[in-house]
């Protein structure tokens, strides 16, 4: 965007909404929202505590397993329900109806049959993601020119060859925008997990700065769980450009 | 009569003097209830270019996708020099109408993708993809993306990519019809030099009649309903004379009428 003659920088946008907050916080409306220098200078405090690296770490720990389940199960699964008919007849109701279930009244389900630790968290984060992989990926299969297929076919390729010569990069537009949905699910399964199957990480954080008031810290380790889910799926998104070339002309 | 194209109206044999390469025999193909060919008999000579023509529906497209393997008929084989067509082999290489070259992978890739589905060394692969890129004319776009070519140019990867496969017989389905007409008129040109040079048997699925007239050594029209071969013609006079001849010949514009007389009734 450029105003007034000069474009201004990728998310300027932000620096309004910050002053905003910052009048709000400074006007002392309510005790939720403290000024954003106050919430700025906590973060920068408590980044330094082991509680925080302890919560970071359980967080992301949890959050990259979820995450490769996911992607690792999650991919050929859509890819396979997109060549077989069969497949995607068996397993697209039960995509369809995990895709769109509020899996937060699952989470006590698992915690029954996995228990209250990281196993359960993991889980939850997984299907938090995979769904939308699962249906992205079969739908990049599904657009698949037909004669690309014929092409590799005539050549003499294996079914190997063309699960990962052919369909795979065919799809890898649709699967990349999937991973990303993905991921963004993902964050919300592996707090909503930490939650409410054992008190750690970054939902433990979340509780224990909101039931003492601390709304400063509250509001400090959302800006840091933001600002790590916004540069991941920044990075996919990055990656999804960078595969644009071709995606319109397949 | 001033016409002298040998005409076989009854099933056709291959041509007095010629050793086929290829053989339909009593090919049959149903979709379902739909017949899309019916005992269909063919032979195609070798090292010569045979065009499939006929109107939409006539399953010409259908008898090549056998041919090639892509395809199973309902009944009735396929015989590529003397060896039972079951699926696609190392013999035949494809060309497609619509290209069907990776959007993500450059022109030597692309070339070189038949080496490579055969295990072909990548050093070895990319090296034989170089020649037959240079072949083509399209020397220095090795390292170019598909969607970066004009459509003329995207069909001359397509066409480096079967031919870098060495196989005895071309298939080719429609292959200039995405294409605009100079460039296609180019096209046909460097065809004919392309059968003339390679020792190699060509089949050609068009249903432009000039086309097919100007490219072929033999003709085989194709009517549908049902699907059959209702006649070969094979063109004489104006063979091997020069490209720039041929439209000008009595013989080509004689062929071209008798054809589309034939087949102006089975069009909509």
């Amino acid at each position: 965007m450029t105003m007034f003659g000069y474009r201004l920088p990728g998310m300027s946008s932000l620096l309004l909404w910050g002053l905003l907050w910052e009048i709000v916080g400074q006007g002392g409306l309510t005790f939720f929202v403290p000024p954003l220098s106050e919430v700025l200078g906590t973060l920068f405090e408590i980044l330094g505590t082991t509680a925080f690296q302890k919560a970071l770490f359980e967080t992301a720990y949890a959050f990259l397993a979820g995450v490769f389940f996911a992607i690792a199960i999650g991919i050929p699964t859509g890819i396979l329900m997109g060549k077989s008919r069969l497949l995607d007849e068996l397993l697209l109701p039960w995509v369809n109806v995990f895709l769109s279930a509020p899996l937060t009244a699952l989470v006590p389900v698992l915690m029954v049959l996995f228990g209250f630790g990281m196993k359960s968290i993991i889980i939850t984060t997984t299907l938090f993601a995979i769904w939308i992989i699962i249906l992205n990926s079969r739908a990049g299969v599904r657009q698949i020119n037909k004669s690309l297929v014929e092409m590799a076919h005539s050549f003499g390729a294996s079914p190997t060859d063309a699960f990962f010569k052919i369909y795979f990069w065919a799809a890898l537009p649709e699967i990349l925008g999937g991973v990303r949905i993905g991921i963004i699910r993902a964050v919300k399964g592996v707090i909503i997990g930490q939650l409410l199957i054992s008190i750690v990480g970054f939902g433990a954080l979340f509780e224990l700065y909101s039931a003492n008031f601390l709304m400063g810290h509250f509001w400090a380790v959302l800006i840091v769980l933001f600002a790590l889910a916004f540069s991941i799926s920044e990075f996919l998104a990055y990656l999804e450009r960078r595969v644009s070339y071709y995606a319109a002309k397949r | 009569m001033t016409m002298s194209p040998t005409k076989e109206t009854i099933t056709p044999v291959a041509a007095a003097g010629f050793e086929s390469a290829v053989s339909a025999r009593n090919i049959s193909k149903n979709y379902g209830n739909v017949e899309a060919l019916r005992d269909m008999s063919l032979e195609f000579p070798r090292g010569q270019l045979t065009s499939l023509l006929g109107p939409s529906g006539c399953g010409k497209t259908t008898l090549l996708k056998i041919i090639a393997g892509l395809l199973e008929p309902t009944s009735g084989e396929v015989e590529v020099n003397g060896q039972k067509v079951t699926g696609p082999g190392p013999d035949r290489a494809f060309v497609f109408q619509d290209f069907a070259l990776l959007p993500w992978a450059t022109v030597l890739r692309n070339v070189a993708f038949g080496l490579e589905m055969r295990g072909v060394a990548p050093s070895e692969r990319e090296a034989r993809a170089e020649k037959y890129i240079k072949e083509v004319g399209l020397a220095g776009f090795e390292h170019s993306y598909p969607h970066e070519l004009s459509g003329g140019m995207r069909q001359r990867v397509g066409l480096a990519r079967a031919l870098a496969v060495d196989a005895q017989v071309l298939l080719m389905d429609e292959p200039f019809s995405a294409v605009d007409e100079q460039t296609r008129r180019k096209f046909q040109e460097d065809l004919l030099q392309l059968v003339q040079n390679e020792n190699k048997t060509f089949i050609f699925v068009t249903h432009s009649i000039e086309e097919a007239v100007y490219v072929s050594d033999q003709i085989a029209i194709l009517l549908p309903r049902p699907s059959r071969v209702s006649e070969i013609i094979r063109p004489s006079s104006f063979r091997n004379k020069g490209v720039d001849n041929i439209r000008r010949y009595p013989e080509y514009l004689d062929i071209v009428d008798e054809i589309w007389a034939s087949l102006r009734t089975y069009v909509e």
